[in-house]
């Protein structure tokens, strides 16, 4: 592989650019692999590359039944931030923020990771309390955050409502490390990495079974034929509930539709991820300058990747009154995802019921930002079997015990 | 948009109309029973692609709980029933199964 480089660029640029080559290869199955990763999204692809990285496993595999970062990837509003009230959560959370932080120069890919700041807005007296906790927590945690007064808020985003009239905002939390990165980056950059490794990344072929001897599994089924495996990471988001009905067991997860739009692209307005979640919207501007938005989850069961029209209604019109000039925007285009739930709205990265199978999953409506981080911890229980500290009280054993990660009501909205 | 008809007042509504209520015919388990099987009533989830039975209240209407079959791989609703039951009714059942030949049945 030819590293990217601005004397590549020269050098392209003398020859006019017919030197590229592909970024990632797209070989045939092999017969056997030391692992398959099922799902080539950010946090499948980031699993296989810190198993080659960090562990040395490189006869990996990662298939992908679609295109690879066609799934939630590709489908979300790309916010990194790692404020979470939960001493877990921020662990592994802050663990993926650092790895942002320094993911361009490790892939030699530009994920073109903006650390602009996050604000979470308190529009309640609770909200208040609730803030304020966190950031009590955060500094316990050593994660960076503080409180600040409504002025300071206004004088970061000046198109911000913030005398109401409804929902006056009353402060905010303030990440100043969070940020956005380029969804599609991250995702081309771990695949280029993985494939730099002599990992097969292996698109347009679905997993249509799982096979296993004496409670161990051997290999999958898939639409290109059989492959066997030493080992199985079942990392693919909305359809976890599928492929661990194929290997015979159950999770506490529900999948359900989660929506997120784009208004026509207009000139820098906002430089910071604002998150209003009393009203349940939040708003970032894109490098292109369309306006990104995203709100809550629908309530029922869904696998259509496309939501309910009601609440593109309900977050709009909550954000309209937080930003009263966005109100004459129109919206370019609309798409949903389908995102995996669990009941204390925390992630899943386990060992399961068979040997040898192991499922990162659960990340709900928060995945994107966890990616590098997500990769990291499941790469460490893959290679090893038993989970590091980071996956440590993620395991599924935490929901028979009663030991839950509760962000749901830490955050008091599905986040 | 959802469209689902309340098997006690008898009106065709929409989504906005109706609270959903998760996975429909769990069997309870309560003090006393053993941590698996709580465990399995309590947290884990068919949430099946395709056929789904589920739980709904017309919240916004007469209030009251109902259930229904519906494909979340399409969204298409198969009916609507009480939820005075244990099980589907058979000739629901007997419905999704012409509508979906491939389908392994309620199990």
């Amino acid at each position: 592989m030819r590293r990217y480089s601005m004397f590549a660029v020269a050098r392209e640029a003398a020859r006019f650019h017919a030197g590229w080559e592909r970024a990632w290869r797209s070989p045939e199955p092999k017969k056997r692999y030391d692992v398959i990763v099922v799902g080539a999204g950010g946090h499948g692809l980031a699993t296989a590359y810190y198993l080659g990285k960090v562990h040395g496993i490189t006869n990996v595999a990662v298939i992908e039944k679609g295109w690879l970062g066609g799934g939630n990837t590709g489908r979300n509003t790309t916010i990194i931030r790692s404020n979470y009230l939960q001493d877990p959560s921020a662990a592994i959370y802050d663990k993926a923020l650092k790895l942002y932080e320094d993911l361009s120069q490790d892939l030699n890919y530009n994920v073109m990771f903006s650390p602009r700041g996050l604000l979470m807005l308190a529009q309640s007296e609770h909200e208040i309390r609730g803030y304020k906790r966190t950031v009590y927590a955060n500094n316990l945690q050593g994660v960076e955050t503080r409180w600040i007064e409504p002025a300071e808020v206004k004088d970061l985003v000046p198109i911000l409502n913030i005398e109401g009239p409804r929902y006056p905002v009353l402060g905010a939390l303030l990440q100043e490390r969070g940020g956005t990165a380029r969804h599609d980056a991250v995702a081309w950059g771990y695949a280029r990495g993985c494939s730099n490794m002599g990992m097969d990344i292996i698109q347009q072929c679905e997993v249509t079974g799982v096979r296993t001897e004496g409670g161990r599994v051997v290999g999958v089924d898939t639409t290109k034929g059989a492959i066997d495996c030493g080992k199985l990471a079942i990392v693919v988001a909305g359809h976890s509930s599928v492929l661990a009905e194929m290997a015979g067991f159950r999770l506490p997860i529900e999948s359900m539709a989660l929506q997120a739009w784009v208004s026509e692209p207009i000139k820098p307005t906002i430089d910071v991820v604002v998150m209003a979640n009393l009203v349940h919207g939040y708003m970032s501007q894109s490098d292109k300058g369309e306006l990104v938005i995203g709100g809550g989850t629908d309530g029922f069961n869904n696998y259509t990747q496309r939501g309910s029209w009601h609440h593109v209604e309900e977050t709009t019109r909550a954000l309209v009154e937080t930003f009263p000039i966005i109100s004459r925007l129109k919206m370019l285009r609309q798409w949903g995802g389908i995102v995996d739930m669990t009941g204390d709205r925390s992630p899943i990265i386990s060992k399961t019921p068979v040997e040898n199978i192991f499922v990162d999953c659960g990340w709900g409506t928060g995945g994107f930002k966890a990616i590098p981080g997500s990769g990291w911890a499941m790469a460490e229980l893959v290679a090893k079997g038993e989970p590091g500290p980071l996956a440590a009280d993620f395991g599924l054993n935490r929901f028979r015990e009663g030991r839950f990660i509760d962000e749901s009501v830490a955050a008091g909205v599905a986040h | 948009m959802l469209t689902l008809q309340c098997p006690y007042c008898g009106a065709r509504v929409e989504e906005t109309e109706l609270a959903p209520g998760g996975e429909a015919h769990l069997k309870r388990f309560g003090p006393g029973s053993s941590d698996a099987d709580f465990e399995s009533y309590m947290f884990a989830r068919k949430n099946p692609k395709g056929v789904h039975f589920e739980r709904w209240r017309h919240a916004y209407g007469c209030g009251k709980w109902f259930l229904a079959a519906r494909c979340t791989a399409t969204l298409e609703v198969f009916g609507t029933y009480p939820a005075q039951t244990t099980e589907p009714p058979a000739d629901l059942i007997a419905k999704i199964k012409e509508k979906r030949p491939t389908w392994e049945g309620y199990k």
